[in-house]
């Protein structure tokens, strides 16, 4: 893609960014910040291309590390802010869950 | 040349960033907000193995152990994120981020090392991201030690630790604008080994209750290190992505730092001028009235308004739920009890609602600071229970202090109150707090549940 197309969307996305969390409660800092985080573990598919086409072995092994610490941004980042997230939920459905 | 059923699978997985980023912004869309972001995540990591023969240079290289990676990858994340205390949520946060940043620090270098493109703007792109993405890595890890107290959460602040600061990050730039000149390998490491030192100085002198602004701050550095990352390789999903994280973490850093109450350049530059030493006279020889947990009992039973003002040691003494007991048997008496939740109570802003829903704690006794402050003179106790700096007035008096401008609960102005306290230590940002020595404080020594449990026991038997 030309580079006025790939800063086109770069611009976009920074409004984009900007405008779905200006309304954020405080309450939800933490985790808006941790499921943000889990968000940039996308770069996990930037880890597989460039290890995909790979033509030496120190670019395979660099590559292997960036999938292993991709993966733990992208995996542990949505587990733990599903875990966080789990206690926001409203009384009544906690309860049912604890008289299981 | 990537199939388009691919691109728009792509597409798809944007969109869902956003919806959850989104979503994450209200209680409750915010789970739901999550869930779709992963389901964005998992799609674009499936599509990935089908950008094509033409990217490839045949089928994907080297398939088991990329599958190998993901799975160990995966195992880690799952089982450190299961495992860990929300106490200890923070760091982990941390962690997450770096290795993150760290990813997309290595996928640069490789392309850099493969492609050798001489193209200027994909240079820059290259250099963006190894020096964001690695001092993302570094400051993060340091951030972890820092939170996981493996070394002390102070800031730390070396001999003319300020030219060695400057002077690394000259040297980055210098190096940077050789790489684009000359683009050879060594050129490379060297860039990199730079930018993992400039992470760790910028982060040392960061200490107390500023580190949670720094991890949020480094979160957005790892998305517009993803973002570039995502130019080097011509890949709109990551740019996409890595800019939206980047742009709602840029907001969200100001939004806590606004919360604190300082600017910015004060959270990470604050160490590097010179304290002027606090008035206080030493803590050892002051006197300081302490109480016993019958003591407590008695001033809680016979007042009408109580205030709790819940801190960190509260969590850390996993005390969550023997405080909520404490309310409900004051409530049942009859007393007006209520929860101060300062912004950035806990590690993290917010992380005391987390930690007090966790206990079961409804969340109509959870005010917020600037709801409940008005409420302070009315107050017959303010408990304080494992806090200290979002209470100390010197926040709001004292010029000199390092936490001044940061708006604080003001528990001085109760008839009456009480610190749970392990200890005379100093709170996170390491000052001493007047309200301890204001007759009409009592302080009740030892772990917050000890303490709250006799407390609870004391207040059944009157």
């Amino acid at each position: 893609m030309d580079a006025i197309s790939l800063l086109t969307i770069f611009i976009l996305s920074i409004f984009v960014g900007i405008e779905v969390v200006s309304k954020v409660s405080a309450i939800l800092h933490t985790p808006l910040m941790s499921g943000a985080n889990a968000i940039h573990g996308v770069v996990l598919v930037g880890a597989i291309l460039v290890t995909g086409k790979a033509t030496d072995n120190v670019q395979l092994y660099l590559g292997l590390v960036a999938i292993v610490l991709a993966t733990i941004n992208m995996v542990g980042g949505f587990v733990v802010t599903d875990r966080m997230l789990e206690m926001f939920k409203p009384k009544k459905a906690q309860k049912e869950e604890v008289s299981k | 040349m990537t199939p388009t059923w691919v691109r728009v699978a792509e597409l798809l997985a944007a969109i869902l960033f956003i919806l959850a980023l989104k979503g994450l912004s209200s209680p409750k869309t915010a789970r739901r907000g999550n869930q779709l972001g992963a389901a964005g995540a998992a799609i674009a990591t499936a599509v990935a193995f089908f950008y094509g023969q033409k990217f490839y240079g045949g089928p994907v290289q080297h398939l088991p152990e990329i599958l190998i990676a993901i799975a160990i990858g995966a195992i880690i994340g799952w089982v450190a994120a299961r495992r860990v205390q929300m106490t200890q949520m923070p760091q982990m946060v941390a962690l997450f981020n770096g290795v993150g940043g760290g990813a997309a620090a290595v996928i640069s270098v490789i392309e850099f090392l493969s492609v050798h493109s001489e193209n200027p703007a994909i240079l820059i792109a290259t250099i963006f991201t190894v020096v964001i993405g690695s001092v993302s890595f570094t400051g993060s890890l340091l951030t972890f030690a820092k939170l996981q107290e493996l070394m002390t959460s102070r800031p730390v602040v070396i001999p003319l630790g300020r030219f060695i600061t400057i002077g690394t990050a000259v040297a980055t730039m210098v190096t940077a604008v050789a790489l684009i000149i000359n683009p050879i390998n060594s050129l490379l490491w060297l860039l990199l080994g730079l930018s993992l030192v400039l992470g760790i100085l910028l982060v040392l002198p960061v200490g107390g209750a500023d580190v949670p602004i720094v991890i949020s701050l480094l979160n957005a550095f790892t998305g517009l290190s993803v973002a570039a990352s995502g130019y080097v390789l011509n890949n709109v999903l990551l740019i996409v992505a890595g800019t939206l994280v980047g742009a709602a973490g840029t907001l969200l850093t100001r939004m806590m730092a606004q919360a604190m109450g300082r600017p910015l350049t004060n959270t990470l530059f604050g160490a590097f001028k010179k304290r002027i030493a606090s008035a206080a006279a030493s803590s050892e020889d002051r006197p300081v009235k302490s109480a016993s947990a019958q003591d407590v009992a008695i001033m809680l039973a016979y007042a009408r308004k109580v205030i709790i003002v819940p801190g960190y040691g509260l969590a850390v003494a996993q005390a969550q739920n023997t405080i909520r007991e404490l309310v409900e048997l004051l409530v049942a008496k009859g007393i007006e009890v209520d929860y101060a939740i300062h912004p950035v109570a806990g590690r993290m802003p917010g992380h005391m609602n987390v930690l007090l829903a966790e206990a079961n704690v409804p969340y109509e006794q959870l005010k917020e600071m600037d709801e409940i402050n008005p409420e302070f003179p009315g107050t017959d106790v303010a408990l304080v229970v494992g806090a200290n700096d979002v209470v100390n007035p010197a926040a709001r008096d004292d010029k000199s202090a390092p936490i001044y401008g940061m708006p604080i609960l003001n528990v001085d102005q109760a008839q009456q109150v009480v610190f749970l306290k392990r200890s005379m230590r100093p709170g996170f940002a390491g000052i001493e707090n007047e309200v301890l020595f204001d007759p009409k404080t009592s302080l009740l020594f030892g772990d917050a549940k000890d303490s709250l449990t006799k407390v609870v026991g004391a207040l059944k038997s009157l």
